[in-house]
């Protein structure tokens, strides 16, 4: 049986150029696309995103001020927990401008980024330098056994600071 | 005599022969030869016209660049062998190679300062293609290489400045990662984001949410393979095509 060409409306010749190109820049296109997909780990070797930080008693303002902050999280975590008269936080130690570690003065009361001179109030609000906004928080939560559980997958930008799971009520 | 036999006896053998294979005979056919069969030099031009050599207009601010980046080769080269691209080693092999591995210190130094001399000889060197209008047709093509070569070698410094693994190396890629969260929707920060901090191009880059393990071998992979591996090719490129544009530009 013949096949006339004007009814299909393609040559054996393009037919065959159309398969060709056409295999070869699949094979290339799932190379690259396993290729990409290759520089994605599916394990990773990083910290898990939640700790316990202890019970919400442990955590004290001591007479003369009504806020403290708990360094004890930082090296570990990048974490202070501040304690205030009433609640506890748990704020990430990444300068909001480009992720530096800040310091925290206690005489001063303020924390200040080594990199490029922000400076931020004892509850994370900046005042000074180039960071855009106040210091993100974590989540918090209270685990069956009475104990604070900080959350780093979910973090809190300033708009969100007064939901109920970015601090604990003491 | 006998000294003159031995010599005869050299330079008449085969091997010698293949490797020298034009003498110094001043014909204009050997000079061409002596080119055009070296692989190392069959990209350059069989003959450079005399203007070429006037070190006022081109400055060798190409040529001194080249230069620069060999010694990044043949230091680099050096360095990887007491280099582990680990985090348990890589700090404590930095500081081996600082004091104590014999020509440590100014293995590192070299290759620092020689990598900090590129960059400024490649500014020079466009500002001199600039000032002369060689960017013009038809050495347009050469420019846009040029400007690949440009961004390589800033990607190279930027890889580079991990691997020391201190406190200024990991602040720095701290610092220049993070901005690449804000690229616009292949960033997770960026506008029109459409990824994840686990999927985006930072997460790629870094092979990671943050740096370490993976990121310092991936910097490490780029530094030393990827990133000289492209420089090497478009570099074979720009020097090509300088000959091909009718050779290197000339004063008016």
């Amino acid at each position: 049986m013949t096949t006339d060409i004007n009814k299909t409306g393609i040559s054996r010749r393009s037919l065959l150029q159309i398969a060709g190109w056409g295999s070869l820049l699949v094979t290339f296109g799932i190379t690259i696309g396993s290729i990409l997909r290759f520089l994605y780990p599916r394990v990773l070797f990083e910290k898990p995103s939640t700790f316990n930080i202890g019970f919400p008693d442990e955590f004290k303002t001591d007479g003369s001020t009504s806020h403290r902050v708990y360094e004890n999280w930082k090296e570990e975590q990048s974490v202070w927990v501040v304690k205030e008269r009433n609640r506890i936080y748990a704020i990430h130690a990444k300068c909001t401008h480009l992720g530096c570690t800040p310091n925290w003065f206690a005489e001063e009361g303020i924390f200040k980024c080594p990199c490029h001179g922000s400076q931020f109030r004892g509850n994370g609000v900046n005042f000074a330098g180039p960071a855009p906004r106040p210091l993100d928080r974590f989540k918090l939560s209270i685990g069956k056994d009475g104990m604070i559980i900080v959350d780093k997958s979910r973090v809190y930008t300033f708009k969100e600071f007064e939901k109920p799971e970015a601090y604990v009520e003491v | 005599m006998k000294g003159k036999n031995l010599r005869n006896k050299i330079t008449d053998s085969q091997i010698y022969k293949s490797v020298f294979r034009h003498t110094y005979t001043d014909t204009k056919e050997n000079r061409t030869l002596q080119i055009k069969s070296n692989v190392f030099l069959h990209l350059h031009p069989v003959k450079i016209p005399s203007h070429a050599m006037k070190i006022r207009f081109t400055w060798c601010m190409g040529g001194i660049t080249f230069f620069m980046f060999l010694v990044e080769v043949i230091t680099g080269i050096l360095l990887m062998f007491y280099y582990r691209p680990v985090p348990e080693y890589v700090y404590l092999d930095m500081k081996y190679l600082e004091f104590d591995v014999p020509f440590g210190i100014i293995l590192r130094n070299l290759h620092r300062w020689a990598a900090h001399l590129m960059l400024v000889t490649i500014m020079l060197h466009m500002l001199r293609v600039f000032l002369t209008g060689s960017y013009k047709p038809p050495r347009e093509f050469n420019w846009v290489i040029g400007v690949v070569l440009l961004v390589t070698t800033f990607l190279l410094s930027f890889t580079g400045y991990l691997l020391p693994w201190d406190q200024l190396a990991y602040w720095a890629i701290t610092v220049g990662t993070n901005m690449i969260r804000a690229a616009p929707v292949i960033g997770h920060e960026g506008p029109f984001a459409l990824l994840n901090k686990y999927n985006d191009v930072r997460f790629m880059i870094l092979g990671g949410t943050e740096i370490g393990a993976n990121a310092l071998l991936r910097f490490y992979v780029l530094h030393i393979m990827a990133l000289p591996a492209a420089a090497i090719i478009f570099m074979a490129v720009h020097f090509w095509r300088i000959r091909k544009d009718g050779g290197i530009s000339r004063p008016l």
